[in-house]
């Protein structure tokens, strides 16, 4: 199985404080791989780096082909094949819930307005959004935003998804719903990359778990495996965190 | 000698005119360049970043006055002596309002969350499209309230256009002064006229300002 | 274009530069200093005073703030005449800043007193601080240092439109000007110079604001947050 994404010995600080130390590792297609560890660990911005928000100084990342440690990166054809999905949501609150969706299609895309809105639609079901499609942001709760905020990654239709810490912003309550849809996606064969706090989630869905700690991979195991860790720092972190 | 009366009151009527139509053209040409310094401003090129922030500087510390009187003499050495003073008046109230809208839109398009920004690109928008279909639709919103109280120090401000001999408000009651002299009526007259072109665009501006710290909330 | 710009002319008027600098900068200091006094008490009528304070307080701010300094001082230099006192240019134009300065500035502190906290009056209450003493370290102080930079810019602004006194002729850098210019006929390098000076009066008094405030407001100079 060749790898979607492939982290080769990531260096990446900021300033004097080193937040990436080595990190290596690969997703292959259809996967779901799901990073975690204490705050301050380097996961976020891992995942950051896969879709160059940030710059990395050392080691190379691969991403559908696009390698992102180069200058010749193209990122708009990048970000064509990397949807990501943010903590804060950052839905355009200028514009509705099905606005929201459509704009990348119709202007990076060049899709018709009117296949634009049925795609859009779409994925609005997907989410389970449907009857929303015209409620701007603000009329909507937490979870319903982060569900739109999906949706409208997923009408770019890009090959690899990331979810940097898409739930912990949300309510108890509301976190389920969000998640379900996450759940659906990896059953669809989306492949994921996300960081997360949510152990049951990891355990469930997660082919790989990759704990961080101290900017490097401190241990990767099958999400299947996660009570059973190897080395006691993850012991420790699985255990506070249950 | 004759005193204050209709036909004087007529000419400040046709004085206003010229006020308003001397603000319209500071407005709409105040707006466009100072749009584009908006722009340089936020650019991510330095050197551009460097001289609209020079450009603003200037503007901003020169007094009007001064302002008016470069160009005005300015175009008369250049050549242009026969220029209506409409010209030189719309030219310099131009710049004025550039340097001033430039800086007040800069501070509303970096008022729009850096997210929004990160979120655009992330959907492989270009800088363009994430400027014009992202950021600017909600940097506008933040933007009228506090350009249209801009609108009434440009009204105002119109005023120094009868420094260069140009007819509106000001300069009309000056001629009515000086050939009647009785300033208190006339200043007051124009007074009058000044507030009610600028008092229902401060209270607008003030009511759009309540309305978008509500919608904050 | 054959014009043969010549700034040689204008030296022999460096000692009336100079004074008209003088003027400008006096008439500044002096509204900046009147206009900030009374516009705080104005600010703290319209928060607290009684309801036909308010309104009076309130009509005058708007007055001011909706028509052009011009006029006002227009207004104030024929008006004084009318009510047959004799002044002379400049102490109109001072009295006309200072009206005009006295709005912008009660504008501001209100808006610095509104965002006061209604919990940071009710701990000076129950911390047994009489009215006097909650105005002044409760409510006005952290008001002022909130507003600070606001005032600076209005301040400036007022040291830049005291170049329209020059229109009754007080005798400040705009009027020196006007005047060098019609006995040179160097009108054009007469403005450029003297829009340069006031461009370095702006900067100067800016950095001097910004002296002052680190001097007052220690708070500010102790976590370093810009002014």
């Amino acid at each position: 199985m060749s790898a979607v994404v492939k982290l080769a010995n990531v260096h990446k600080s900021f300033g004097p404080l080193k937040v990436l130390d080595g990190v290596s590792f690969e997703v292959g297609r259809g996967e779901v791989v799901a990073l975690i560890g204490q705050s301050g660990s380097g996961k976020s911005t891992a995942l950051r780096c896969i879709n160059a928000l940030e710059t990395i100084e050392e080691g190379a990342i691969e991403v559908c082909g696009h390698a992102i440690h180069e200058p010749t990166l193209d990122r708009r054809a990048l970000r064509l094949a990397v949807g990501i999905v943010f903590q804060s949501y950052n839905l355009f609150p200028h514009l509705t819930a099905l606005q929201n969706i459509m704009l990348a299609p119709t202007c990076v895309k060049g899709v018709k307005r009117r296949e634009a809105r049925e795609l859009a639609q779409d994925c609005l079901a997907r989410v389970g959004l449907a009857e929303k499609a015209e409620h701007y942001p603000e009329q909507l709760s937490g979870g319903q935003q982060q569900r739109v905020a999906i949706a409208r990654s997923l009408a770019m239709q890009p090959q690899v998804m990331l979810f940097d810490e898409v739930t912990s912003a949300l309510d108890p309550q509301l976190t389920g719903e969000v998640l379900k849809v996450m759940e659906d996606l990896a059953r669809g064969g989306m492949t994921m990359i996300l960081v997360t706090h949510e152990m049951g989630f990891a355990r469930r869905v997660a082919g790989t778990v990759i704990y961080m700690r101290q900017g490097r991979v401190w241990e990767a195991l099958p999400g299947r495996d996660l009570d059973h860790p190897r080395t006691p720092e993850l012991r420790d972190f699985v255990g506070s965190g249950l | 000698m004759p005193t204050f009366g209709p036909q004087h009151l007529w000419f400040l009527l046709h004085a206003a005119g010229w006020t308003l139509a001397l603000s319209a053209i500071a407005f709409l040409g105040g707006g466009l360049l100072g749009f584009g310094v908006a722009l340089a401003r936020i650019s991510r090129n330095r050197v551009l970043r460097g001289l609209a922030s020079a450009y603003v500087q200037v503007v901003q510390g020169t007094p009007l006055l001064i302002l008016l009187f470069m160009i005005y003499f300015g175009l008369a050495i250049a050549g242009f002596d026969q220029l209506p003073a409409l010209i030189a008046a719309g030219a310099g109230l131009t710049i004025y309002a550039s340097g001033f809208l430039g800086e007040i839109w800069r501070g509303c398009i970096e008022a729009v969350p850096k997210t929004q920004w990160e979120a655009a690109e992330c959907l492989a928008m270009s800088p363009w499209q994430r400027l014009t279909k992202v950021v600017l639709p909600q940097a506008m919103r933040i933007a009228t309230a506090p350009t249209v109280g801009f609108l009434v120090q440009i009204v105002k401000n119109t005023s120094l256009a009868s420094v260069i001999g140009f007819v509106e408000l000001s300069q009309a009651g000056k001629l009515i002064n000086n050939s009647i002299f009785q300033p208190f009526v006339i200043f007051v007259t124009v007074a009058i006229f000044y507030f009610v072109i600028c008092y229902p665009l401060s209270a607008w501006s003030r009511g759009l300002e309540r309305k978008l710290n509500v919608g904050r909330r | 274009m054959t014009y043969q710009f010549d700034f040689a002319a204008l030296l022999p008027y460096w000692r009336e530069f100079a004074a008209g600098v003088w003027l400008t900068l006096q008439l500044s200091a002096v509204a900046t200093v009147l206009g900030f006094v009374g516009g705080a008490l104005c600010a703290i009528a319209r928060a607290d005073g009684p309801p036909w304070l308010k309104r009076v307080v309130g009509a005058y701010v708007e007055v001011i703030r909706n028509t052009p300094l011009l006029v006002q001082i227009f207004l104030v230099y024929f008006g004084i005449a009318v009510l047959g006192l004799r002044v002379d240019a400049t102490m109109a134009a001072v009295l006309a800043l200072v009206v005009n300065v006295v709005a912008y500035t009660c504008e501001i502190m209100r808006a610095g007193i509104e965002s006061i906290h209604k919990a940071q009056i009710e701990a000076g209450e129950c911390l047994g601080l009489n009215r006097r003493q909650i105005y002044w370290h409760v409510v006005l102080r952290p008001a002022i240092e909130r507003v600070y930079p606001a005032l600076v810019s209005q301040y400036v602004l007022l040291m830049l439109a005291s170049s329209i006194c020059s229109q009754i002729s007080a005798e400040e850098l705009t009027a020196v000007a006007n005047r060098i210019q019609s006995d040179t006929f160097r009108s054009f390098e007469t403005y450029i110079v003297v829009g340069l000076v006031y461009l370095a009066l702006s900067f100067v008094v800016r950095w001097a604001f910004w002296g002052f405030g680190l001097l007052v407001f220690t708070r500010r100079r102790k976590l370093g947050t810009a002014l």
